[in-house]
C-alpha cells in the first residue's frame, strides 16, 4: 500500500530505461545496455506487483510466464531476414493492450462513478486514484484515455498491415481504396466528433465508434504504402506504440509510463525523420503514399546494359585491392548474406580491403542490412555507413551492388527531373569497376530507371543473389 | 536502352555445330606493309570468334613479330594456311590491320567482308577499288565515338599505346631520371613533361609520365578535359583568353578548329614554358586536317640542350616543323626530336590483343544471333558509320549517328563564395536558427503556460515529466549508430511494454470484464517484452569486431 516505495522502483526503472537506449550508441556498451532494460522491466513489473491496486497477481505471473515462453519462443526461432515482420508484430501487441487498458480505464471510471460517497472511500488501487479525482480532472482523464485508445488501435491494425505486407501475406504495392485519402480524413474527423462526444457524455458509444475509425486508419494509411518506404512505416508504428503508452499514462497517472511512452515515441520519431532524409521525402509525402510526379521528362539513358559471368567478377575481384559491397533488400530476400560474409572473408584472407556501405534505408527495417551483415559474421567495424564511405568510392577498384537498385541510381544526382532527384545516393559509380547482382532486368521499387546499369564501368551479373554468390565462390579461394 | 543485352555467354556447344562447308571463316593475313608487327587475331581473340560460331583461319607467320607462334594458333583451334592467297581464297570475311594495298584489294570480291584500316577520307582510290569489287568494308577508324561502340573503337586503343610509348621513346632518348631523387651522390630534380592534347593518346602519356615520377602538365584546346588532366595527376595549363570554345561533344567529342587570337595566346603560352621543359609529348590532331603547328622552331631553339620532343602527329605533318616522320632527329642545340608513326606497332604483342579484341567486339556486333553468320545491319549506328562500301555501293562518309554526345553538358558553374560572403551565409544561417529556435520555444512556452492557466496542477504534474522525458529520448537517440537501429526498434519494442503496468493495476479490481481485458493485456506484453529483450541480445551478439 506504499506508494512511496512503488514511486522509487519507477524512478530507478526509469533511469535504468534511458541508461539502455543511450548504451545503443556502440556495439559493446549495447550488450551491456539490453541488461539495464531487462533489469529496468523486472523491477518494474514487481514494483507493481506489490505495489498499489494490483490483486490476483498468481494470475498475473502466470500470464506474464505463458507470454514469456512464446516470446523466448519467438525470439529463438525468429530468421534475422523476418525480423522486419518481427518487430511490426510486437507493435501491434503493444498497440492493443494500449486499446485495452484504455477501455478499461473508461469501464473503471464509470463503475467508481455510479458507487456513493462511501464506498469510494473503501477502494483501493487505480478505483481509488479514480475517486479522489475532481470533475476536470475526469474530463481530463476522459481526453487522455481516449487519445490512448486511438494511437494504440491506429497502432494495432496498421502494424497488423505492415506485418501482412514485410511477411509476403499482404500484397508489397501501395493500394487504397476509392476515395483515397479522404476516407483517412473523414475517419479522422469522425473520431474528432466522437471525442467532443465522449467529452459530454461518457458514453461507451463514442469510444467504440471511434475505436472503429482508427482501426480503419491504421488498415487503410499504411495499406497505400508500399515496398521500399516500409522502413518509415515500421519505424513510424515504433513511435505511435510509445505514445499510446505516454497517452495511457497520462490517464492512470502513472509516471513510469509517461516516461517510457516519451522514450520510445522520440525514439521512432527520430528514426523516421532519419529515414525520410536518406530518401529526400518529407514524412507526409511518406505518409500519402507513393512517388510524386516528376518534374520533366527524365533523362535520356545511354548505351546498353552489359552482362557478364562469374569468371569476370572473380578475375576482377582477383585483381582489386579494396572492394566495396553494396548489399540492398534484394540480399534479404535471396538469403544471401552468408554466401556475401563467405566472399568476404576469402577476399580478406588475401590481403584486400573489403568493406559494405549501407544505405540507411537499405532493406525493410532502420539497421536491417546491418543485422543481416552481423548474423553472417561480418565484422561490424568494416560495415560502414554512408556518409562515411561515399568519399571513398572513387580509391575503390571493385563496387558490388548486390540487391539494392534506388539507393545507388546516380539520377538522385544528375537528373533534376528524377523522382528521386536531391535522394543522398551511395556513389559507387565513381568506382573503377561496378558489378551489380539482380534477378532481371526490371526496375527498383520506385519504378525508376537506374542509369547505373548503362554504365560504361558497370557490368550486370544478372541471376538469383545466392546462386550467384555461390558460383563466384566456387573460383575464388 | 536501345537493344537487349546479351546474355551470359554460353560455352561453344560442339554438338551442334553446322557442317563444315557451311561455316563462315575469318581470314588474317600477314600484314604486308613495311615494318608492321601488328595481327589482328590472337589466339585469345581467335577462341572468343569460334564462340560466336565462326572457323578462323590465319596465314602462316602472322602472328611471329607480334610473339604469337602458328602452334598457340593451332592450339587454339585455328586453321594455319601457306600463302596469302591461299587465305584469301579461304576466308569470309578478312580483318587486318593496315589499309589494304592494291594487289589486297584485288583479292577482294562480293562475297567477302573485310574489316581493317582504310583511311576513307585519303583513299578515294582504295575505295573505289573496293566498290567495284562489291564487297563489304568496314574501317575501324569509322567506328563513332558513342559509349556502346568504345569495345570497338580502334583508334583509341591504338592511340593509348602511342601515348604510352611516346613516354617511354622520350625516356630512352632523354639523359636524366623521370622522378627527382635525393641520393648520396646528389640531388636529381625531377623531370618536367609538357603533353599538349589531352585526348585518349595524351591521357595515356599523362598517366605513364605521372606514375614514371615526372612533373607533368598538360594542355589542351577544350576546357573541359581539365578534370581529367587533373585527376590523372597532371596540371593543367591554363590560358588567360575569354571565348567560348565549341563543345567538344558538338563534334564527336574531337578537338575543332581554333581562332587566330586564341592560337595566339596559346602559343604564347608555350613560348614561356618551353625553356622549363625536359620532355614536350604533342598529340593535338584535327579529324580530316593537317596536324596544327603548335611547337614552332623558335620554341624547340628555346628549349635546353638534351630536352626531347615526340610528335604523335607526325603522320599527319606534325605539330613540330621540324619533326621527320618516322625518324629520330637532333636539332644544332641540342634537341632530340622523335618522329615515328608506329608507335603500335612498337608494341605489337599488347598492340595486337587490344586491336583483336575490337575486331571480335565489332564481330560480336555484326553477329548478334551468336549463329556464325554476319548480319550487317545498316541501320544500326555503330555498323552504319564504320562501313565505307556496301553492296557495290561507297557509303562513305556516314550520316552523323542518331545517338551523339559522349562527353556529359557542361555543368553550370558553381561560383566560388568568398571567405566573407561564406562568413556572412554562416552568420545568416546562424541568425535564422537562432530565430527559428527562439519562436518554436515562445509558441511552445506560451501553449504551456496557457495550458497551466486551465489544467490542474495534477495533469501539470505528469506534464512536466512527460515533457522532460521526451527531451532526454531526443538526446539520448541521435547518439545511437545506425547499425544498431534494428536492434534498437526491438529494445523500443520491448520497453514500450512498460503498458503491461497499467493492466497490472487493473487486474486487481473491478468487474469481470475489466479483468479479461487486462488478463489479455498482460499476457500481450509478456510475450513482447520476453520476445523484445531476447531477440535484441542475439542481435546484440551477433555483432562482432573483426
Amino acid at each position: 500500500m506504499e506508494f512511496g516505495f512503488t514511486t522509487a522502483a519507477y524512478v530507478v526503472a526509469a533511469v535504468l530505461f534511458i541508461l539502455s537506449l543511450g548504451g545503443l550508441s556502440g556495439q559493446e556498451s549495447a550488450k551491456r545496455a539490453v541488461w539495464y532494460g531487462i533489469v529496468g522491466m523486472a523491477l518494474a513489473v514487481a514494483a507493481t506487483l506489490v505495489g498499489p491496486g494490483s490483486g490476483l497477481w498468481l494470475l498475473s505471473i502466470l500470464l506474464i510466464a505463458g507470454g514469456g515462453i512464446i516470446g523466448t519462443y519467438v525470439a529463438q526461432k525468429v530468421q534475422m531476414t523476418e525480423m522486419p515482420q518481427l518487430v511490426a508484430a510486437m507493435h501491434s501487441l503493444v498497440g492493443l493492450a494500449a486499446v485495452f487498458v484504455g477501455y478499461n480505464a473508461h469501464i473503471e471510471l464509470g463503475n467508481v462513478l455510479a458507487m456513493s460517497e462511501e464506498a469510494r472511500h473503501g477502494l483501493e488501487g487505480f478505483a481509488a486514484l479514480l475517486a479522489h479525482k475532481t470533475p476536470v480532472e475526469q474530463n481530463i482523464l476522459r481526453v487522455e484515455l481516449f487519445l490512448g485508445v486511438f494511437i494504440g488501435a491506429v497502432t494495432f491494425t496498421g502494424s497488423v498491415i505492415a506485418y501482412g505486407k514485410l511477411a509476403g501475406k499482404v500484397t508489397s504495392a501501395a493500394e487504397k481504396l476509392p476515395g483515397g485519402h479522404m476516407l483517412n480524413a473523414s475517419a479522422a474527423i469522425l473520431s474528432l466528433i466522437c471525442l467532443i462526444w465522449y467529452f459530454n457524455t461518457g458514453g461507451f458509444l463514442p469510444l467504440f465508434i471511434m475505436t472503429l475509425a482508427a482501426f480503419f486508419i491504421g488498415y487503410h494509411l499504411i495499406m497505400g504504402i508500399g515496398g521500399a518506404d516500409m522502413p518509415v512505416v515500421v519505424s513510424m508504428l515504433n513511435s505511435y506504440s510509445g505514445w499510446a503508452a505516454a497517452a495511457i499514462g497520462f490517464s492512470l497517472g502513472n509516471d513510469l509510463l509517461i516516461v517510457v511512452g516519451a522514450l520510445v515515441g522520440s525514439s521512432g520519431a527520430i528514426l523516421s525523420y532519419i529515414m525520410c532524409k536518406a530518401m529526400n521525402r518529407s514524412f507526409i509525402s511518406v505518409i500519402l503514399g507513393g512517388f510524386g510526379g516528376s518534374a520533366g521528362p527524365a533523362m535520356e539513358i545511354e548505351g546498353e546494359q552489359i552482362a557478364i559471368d562469374a569468371d569476370g567478377v572473380a578475375a576482377a575481384l582477383e585483381d582489386a585491392d579494396s572492394v566495396v559491397i553494396i548489399p540492398g533488400y534484394g540480399m534479404a530476400v535471396a538469403q544471401a548474406q552468408q554466401n556475401v560474409a563467405e566472399l568476404t572473408r576469402r577476399l580478406r584472407a588475401k590481403g584486400k580491403n573489403v568493406r559494405f556501405a549501407i544505405h540507411p534505408v537499405a532493406g525493410r527495417l532502420p539497421g536491417h542490412m546491418n543485422v543481416l551483415l552481423a548474423e553472417a559474421k561480418v565484422p561490424y567495424d568494416i560495415v560502414l555507413e554512408m556518409d562515411e564511405i561515399n568519399d571513398d568510392f572513387p580509391d575503390t577498384d571493385v563496387a558490388i551492388v548486390i540487391g539494392s537498385n534506388d539507393i545507388v541510381n546516380p539520377a538522385a544526382q544528375e537528373d533534376p527531373n528524377s523522382p528521386i532527384a536531391g535522394m543522398p545516393v551511395l556513389e559507387c559509380w565513381k568506382a573503377k569497376q561496378v558489378f551489380v547482382s539482380k534477378r532481371g532486368q526490371g526496375t527498383g521499387y520506385s519504378g525508376i530507371e537506374n542509369p547505373l546499369f548503362f554504365k560504361e564501368n558497370t557490368r550486370m551479373f544478372y541471376g538469383d543473389a545466392k546462386q550467384s554468390l555461390d558460383t563466384l565462390l566456387t573460383m575464388i579461394n | 536502352m536501345r537493344r537487349k543485352p546479351p546474355g551470359p555467354r554460353e560455352p561453344p556447344s560442339f554438338g551442334t555445330r553446322r557442317e563444315k562447308e557451311e561455316t563462315v571463316k575469318i581470314g588474317v593475313p600477314k600484314e604486308v606493309f613495311e615494318g608492321e608487327n601488328r595481327v589482328a587475331m590472337t589466339p585469345e581473340s581467335a577462341k572468343m570468334l569460334q564462340k560466336l560460331g565462326y572457323d578462323c583461319v590465319i596465314e602462316t607467320k602472322a602472328g611471329n613479330a607480334a610473339g604469337f607462334s602458328d602452334a598457340v594458333y593451332k592450339e587454339a583451334g585455328v586453321e594455319v594456311v601457306k600463302t596469302a592467297a591461299a587465305l584469301w581464297k579461304a576466308a569470309d570475311i578478312i580483318a587486318k590491320v593496315r589499309p589494304p594495298n592494291d594487289a589486297e584489294l584485288k583479292r577482294l570480291s562480293s562475297d567477302k567482308t573485310l574489316i581493317s584500316f582504310f583511311n576513307p577520307g585519303g583513299n578515294e582510290a582504295g575505295m573505289e577499288k573496293a566498290k567495284a569489287s562489291g564487297a563489304n568494308v568496314i574501317a575501324m577508324e569509322m567506328v563513332p565515338r558513342i559509349s556502346r561502340a568504345q569495345k570497338m573503337d580502334a583508334l583509341s586503343s591504338m592511340a593509348n599505346i602511342a601515348g604510352y610509348r611516346a613516354v617511354i621513346e622520350a625516356g630512352n632518348n632523354f639523359g636524366r631520371f623521370f622522378t627527382g631523387q635525393v641520393t648520396a651522390a646528389g640531388k636529381v630534380p625531377p623531370a618536367k613533361v609538357l603533353v599538349v592534347g589531352a585526348g585518349v593518346a595524351g591521357l595515356a602519356a599523362i598517366g605513364t609520365s605521372t606514375s614514371l615520377g615526372a612533373i607533368t602538365y598538360a594542355f589542351d584546346v577544350r576546357p573541359e578535359v581539365a578534370e581529367q588532366v587533373e585527376s590523372m595527376g597532371a596540371e593543367f595549363v591554363y590560358l588567360d583568353f575569354e571565348e567560348d570554345q565549341q563543345d567538344g561533344a558538338a563534334t564527336g567529342g574531337y578537338a575543332s578548329v581554333s581562332s587566330p587570337e586564341f592560337r595566339e595566346a596559346q602559343l604564347a603560352k608555350f613560348r614561356e614554358l618551353a625553356p622549363e621543359m625536359d620532355i614536350v609529348i604533342t598529340t593535338a590532331l584535327i579529324p580530316n586536317r593537317e596536324a596544327p603547328e603548335l611547337w614552332t622552331e623558335d620554341m624547340v631553339k628555346a628549349m635546353k640542350p638534351g630536352s626531347v620532343i615526340v610528335d604523335l602527329a607526325a603522320e599527319k605533318g606534325g605539330n613540330c616543323k621540324l619533326t621527320v616522320p618516322d625518324e629520330k632527329i637532333v636539332t644544332d642545340n641540342g634537341v632530340t626530336i622523335i618522329g615515328y608513326t608506329d608507335f603500335p606497332s612498337r608494341m605489337a604483342a599488347q598492340a595486337s590483343s587490344l586491336y583483336a579484341n575490337n575486331i571480335r567486339h565489332m564481330m560480336s556486333d555484326l553477329t548478334p544471333e551468336k549463329d556464325g553468320k554476319i548480319n550487317h545491319d545498316m541501320e544500326d549506328d555503330v555498323i552504319r558509320g564504320a562501313t565505307v562500301t556496301h553492296q557495290g555501293e561507297i557509303t562513305f562518309p556516314p550520316p552523323p549517328p542518331k545517338v551523339q554526345a559522349i562527353a556529359a553538358k557542361p555543368k553550370a558553374a558553381v561560383k566560388e563564395l568568398t571567405p566573407e560572403e561564406k562568413k556572412a551565409q554562416e552568420l545568416a544561417a546562424f541568425k535564422a536558427q537562432t530565430k527559428q529556435q527562439f519562436t518554436l520555444l515562445g509558441v511552445g512556452g506560451a501553449l504551456m503556460l496557457l495550458a497551466g492557466l486551465y489544467a490542474p496542477a495534477s495533469f501539470m504534474q505528469h506534464f512536466i515529466v512527460f515533457v522532460l522525458a521526451v527531451f532526454v529520448g531526443f538526446q539520448v537517440i541521435w547518439n545511437v549508430s545506425h547499425s544498431l537501429h534494428t536492434p534498437l526498434m526491438a529494445v523500443t519494442n520491448a520497453i514500450s511494454s512498460i503498458i503491461i503496468l497499467g493492466a497490472l493495476m487493473q487486474i486487481g479490481s473491478g468487474s469481470f470484464l475489466v479483468i479479461l481485458l487486462a488478463a489479455l493485456s498482460i499476457f500481450m506484453a509478456g510475450i513482447n517484452i520476453f520476445g523484445g529483450f531476447l531477440v535484441t541480445r542475439r542481435m546484440l551478439a551477433m555483432f562482432q569486431k573483426s
